[in-house]
């Protein structure tokens, strides 16, 4: 079975994030009140897969993420 | 005489420099592509540079190389292995050095000469140096923020310092905890390193604190 799969990786929280300070101060000095911008990382690909949420959990585990430093979450749904 | 291998991935860049080192030393060093076997090597060196264009985590997909089953093996075995700057990098993404290398705390590319204290002279590759002696050596790195969850549990081998080997905030180039810039395995034989010991083996290149790093690695394999 074929399956469309989003995967999203944060820095867990408490963690700096160099890149979203940047991006948040650039914003701000633009005039928006914004406050605490992140930058996670987002996957999307297909996946031919019997058990995908087992498959893509190990992805996160092995590639995607570093565990020490990463949090994630992904949602799978078949591919019309 | 002992051989080491320089392993090689897409987008190394000092494994050139590393190699010279290493024959400075007093020790064989060849150049290694990563599909190549490291079997007839006594130690092995993953150097600085770019591998896989630091692509989703610096080192993360190096890490997942079939050559790093043969790494952990001479991990395994005692014998020496060191990580240089991206191979610091790979180490720590193959679970074979504990923690991880974040981005710069100021999320900028840092190319330049820093001020070390070596905290441990019981290694294979700082045999060499004094308790608490301060060398000068160069980083060049973006993702050089050691981080780990418990430093009390790391084997410390440099922090950034002062001149004089004080260990101060303003010292610490890239928001590193506790000022971390080399850390080794419990066992000592695994050594991950920021600082680029090949860029500082030789006078013309501004000082030559890091050869003493592959003497001490050499002299050890020796043995």
């Amino acid at each position: 079975m074929r399956w469309k799969v989003t995967v999203v990786v944060r820095l867990k929280e408490g963690l700096n994030d160099p890149e979203g300070r940047v991006i948040g101060n650039a914003l701000r000095n633009l005039g928006y009140a914004v406050e605490n911008l992140r930058v996670p990382k987002y996957f999307e690909f297909e996946l031919e897969s019997e058990e995908p949420e087992r498959e893509v959990e190990e992805m996160c585990k092995k590639l995607l993420a570093n565990p020490l430093i990463h949090s994630w979450e992904y949602r799978v749904e078949p591919v019309s | 005489m002992v051989r080491f291998a320089v392993v090689v991935f897409p987008g190394t860049n000092c494994d050139f420099e590393t190699e010279r080192a290493i024959r400075k030393a007093g020790a064989e060093a060849e150049r290694v592509w990563y599909k190549t076997s490291l079997k007839d090597f006594d130690g092995v060196v993953l150097p600085g540079g770019f591998s896989y264009a630091d692509y989703l985590r610096a080192g993360a997909i190096a890490a997942g190389q079939e050559i790093m089953e043969e790494v952990r093996e001479f991990a395994r075995e005692g014998r020496p292995v060191l990580g240089i700057c991206n191979g610091f990098q790979v180490l720590t993404e193959a679970g074979l050095l504990p923690g991880a290398l974040r981005p710069n705390r100021i999320p900028r590319f840092l190319c330049r000469w820093v001020h070390l204290r070596i905290a441990d002279v019981e290694t294979p590759f700082t045999s060499l140096y004094e308790p608490g002696e301060v060398i000068r050596m160069p980083i060049a790195h973006a993702e050089g923020n050691y981080y780990v969850d418990d430093p009390s549990k790391v084997r410390i081998v440099f922090q950034y310092s002062d001149e004089k080997g004080n260990i101060t905030g303003e010292a610490n180039p890239n928001g590193s905890v506790l000022n971390i810039a080399a850390i080794a395995n419990e066992r000592s034989n695994v050594l991950g390193t920021m600082p680029h010991p090949e860029r500082a083996s030789d006078r013309f290149l501004g000082g030559e604190d890091g050869l003493r790093l592959f003497r001490s690695m050499v002299e050890w394999a020796r043995r």
